[in-house]
C-alpha cells in the first residue's frame, strides 16, 4: 500500500502489519519553518479523526488528527530533536508508528493522485 | 474588501504569503520568517509598513492639546525630534501607542498603528473639539507610503540613494531629504531592536522607492520582510504590540514601559493613576520566560505557580535568534524574580518555564 492522505493534510503508511502517520508536504509547505513537534507518548490509543499531536511553526500552531486508530509503539525522536526535518521531506519523516486498530479505516483516505487534486482545489 | 498598499503588486511579484491584518492585506513571509528575522538582524530588511496611520495636529495651540492626551513631556521634544508615548485614558489604560514627529510647537505629525488609525482619529477629533476647536486633526493615512529598512546594513544602502550625510539624523530624529530625486521624511526609528530608518513618502514615489531600495541593497545581502518576522523582531527586542503588551486594560506601567513615560507640566488623561503606580508599585507587571522543558509559549497561555493563576502570556513565540520558546507574560508582581520558575500551561500540561530579563535581545546602539 501506498501513502494515504486526509482532508487535514495528514498521511498514514502501513507496511507489514505497522501504521505510519505523518503530515503532507502541502502542511509543511503551509506552516513553514516547522520548528516543535508535540508527541504522543508510547502506549497511547489515537482515535481516527481526533487529534494527538501538534505541529507548530514559528508563529503558529497546527493539530494534528489521526488517519486511522490504533496504539503508539514509537513516536520519532528525530523529528523531536530536528523537527526542520519536515520542511525538508514530510513524506519520509513520521511522527509516530502505530499498531492499527482497523487497517479497513484507510480504505476511506484519499490516495496520492486523489490528494494532489484536492489540494489543488484547496488553493 | 481588504485595503492595500501602494506596495501590494510588488509583495505578489516577490512571492509573498498574504494575509488579512487589521483589514490590510499584507505580506506575512516572502521566503521564511526565520530567514527573514536573520536577514533583518544579520544584515539588512526591507518592511512595507504603509499601512501605518498617519495623523497631523496642527493649529496655534496644538501644543497645549497634544500635551493633555498624551504621556509625553512635549517641553522636552523641539523641532525634528521624535518621542515615543501613549495616547492614555483616564483609568491609566492606553487608546494606542504611537510616535510623535515634532514639526514645530504648532504642528505634530503621529503615526499610529495600522488596525487602530480609526478608533484613534474619531478618539483625537472628539477630545480636541473639546479642548480647542482651532486645533485642526488631519487623517492623513492614505496620503503616505511608509517603508522601513532595518539591520545593520540599514544605513549604507540607503546612503547609496542620497546625497544627505544619513548620520546627521541621530536616533529617534528626522529630516525631509532627497532620496532617488524625491523629497521624502526619513527618521531613524523602527521597530526591530535595529539600527534603521522609516521612510515617509508620497503613494505615488513608494514603488519606485522601494524597488531602489532593494537595487541598492543586493549586494549588502538586503532583504524584504513580512509580517511574521516584523514580529519576532519586535517581539525578541520587547517592544510591545498594541493589544498584548497594551490595551485600554493595561497601563505602560505594568507593562514595564515607565521609562517612556514622562510626567512634564501636562495633565494628561490617567495622569494621577500612572504616577501613583510609579510610586506605588503595581500588582501585576510585564516579564519575560524562557522556556526550561520542550514547548513553545504563546500568546493567551496561563501561567501558574504552585497551581495557583499567576497570569498570562501577552506575546510568545519560538525566538529565532535563540532558537527557544520565550513570552512575554503578565504576572503577579510578587512571581517576578529572575530564574523564578513557573509553569505555563499547553494544551492542559504544565510545562516548566523560568522568569528571564528583558528585552531578550539587545543590540548596542550609534
Amino acid at each position: 500500500m501506498g501513502f494515504k492522505f486526509t482532508k487535514n493534510h495528514e498521511w498514514v503508511k502501513i507496511e507489514e502489519g505497522t501504521a505510519y502517520i505523518g503530515i503532507s508536504d502541502y502542511a509543511q509547505q503551509h506552516l513553514s519553518d516547522i520548528v516543535f513537534v508535540d508527541l504522543p507518548k508510547v502506549g497511547v490509543k489515537l482515535t481516527a479523526g481526533k487529534v494527538f499531536a501538534s505541529v507548530e511553526s514559528v508563529k503558529a500552531v497546527s493539530d494534528v488528527y489521526a488517519p486511522i486508530g490504533g496504539t503508539v509503539i514509537e513516536i520519532s525522536e528525530a523529528l523531536e530533536n530536528a523537527p526542520e526535518l519536515l520542511n525538508e521531506n514530510a513524506l519520509e519523516n513520521w511522527l509516530v508508528k502505530i499498531e492499527p486498530a482497523d487497517i479497513a479505516e484507510a480504505d476511506a483516505l484519499m490516495d496520492e493522485d486523489a490528494y494532489t487534486v484536492f489540494c489543488q482545489h484547496a488553493e | 474588501m481588504l485595503k492595500r498598499t501602494p506596495l501590494y503588486e510588488c509583495h505578489i511579484d516577490l512571492g509573498a504569503k498574504m494575509v488579512d491584518f487589521g483589514g490590510w492585506e499584507m505580506p506575512i513571509q516572502y521566503t521564511s520568517i526565520i530567514e527573514e528575522h536573520q536577514a533583518t538582524r544579520e544584515k539588512a530588511g526591507l518592511f512595507d509598513v504603509s499601512h501605518m496611520g498617519e495623523i497631523i495636529m496642527k493649529g496655534s495651540s496644538s501644543r497645549a492639546v497634544l500635551g493633555k492626551l498624551v504621556a509625553a513631556d512635549l517641553d522636552a521634544l523641539a523641532p525634528q525630534k521624535i518621542a515615543y508615548s501613549f495616547f492614555t485614558m483616564e483609568n491609566g489604560g492606553v487608546v494606542d501607542d504611537l510616535l510623535i514627529y515634532m514639526v514645530s510647537d504648532t504642528e505634530y505629525f503621529l503615526v499610529v498603528n495600522a488596525s487602530n488609525t480609526d478608533k484613534d482619529f474619531a478618539w483625537l477629533k472628539e477630545k480636541v473639539a473639546e479642548l480647542s476647536p482651532e486645533v485642526e486633526v488631519i487623517n492623513y493615512s492614505d496620503d503616505y507610503g511608509q517603508i522601513a529598512i532595518q539591520g545593520p546594513c540599514a544605513q549604507d544602502i540607503l546612503q547609496k540613494l542620497t546625497k544627505f550625510d544619513l548620520s546627521l539624523i541621530k536616533f529617534f530624529t528626522f529630516a525631509t531629504i532627497t532620496v532617488c530625486e524625491e523629497d521624502v521624511l526619513v527618521s531613524r526609528t523602527g521597530y526591530t531592536g535595529e539600527d534603521g530608518f522609516e521612510i515617509y513618502c508620497k503613494p505615488s514615489q513608494a514603488t519606485e522607492l522601494w524597488h531602489a531600495l532593494l537595487k541598492a541593497g543586493e549586494s549588502d545581502g538586503l532583504a524584504p520582510i513580512g509580517l511574521g518576522a516584523r514580529d519576532t523582531l519586535r517581539f525578541e527586542s520587547a517592544l510591545p504590540l498594541y493589544g498584548h503588551e497594551l490595551s485600554a486594560d493595561i497601563t505602560p506601567i505594568e507593562a514595564g514601559l515607565k521609562f517612556f513615560v514622562k510626567f512634564g507640566v501636562d495633565d494628561f488623561l490617567g495622569r494621577d493613576i500612572l504616577e501613583r503606580q510609579v510610586a506605588q508599585g503595581t500588582t501585576r507587571k510585564l516579564a519575560g520566560i524562557e522556556m526550561i522543558e520542550r514547548g513553545i509559549p504563546r500568546d493567551g497561555y496561563r501561567i501558574e505557580k504552585d497551581g495557583q493563576d499567576v497570569g498570562y502570556i501577552t506575546s510568545g513565540a519560538f525566538s529565532p535568534t535563540f532558537k527557544k520558546g520565550l513570552a512575554m507574560v503578565l504576572l503577579q508582581t510578587d512571581i517576578v524574580q529572575i530564574d523564578n520558575e513557573v509553569d505555563v500551561v499547553i494544551r492542559d500540561k504544565k510545562v516548566k518555564a523560568k522568569i528571564v530579563k528583558l528585552p531578550f535581545y539587545k543590540k548596542v546602539r550609534k
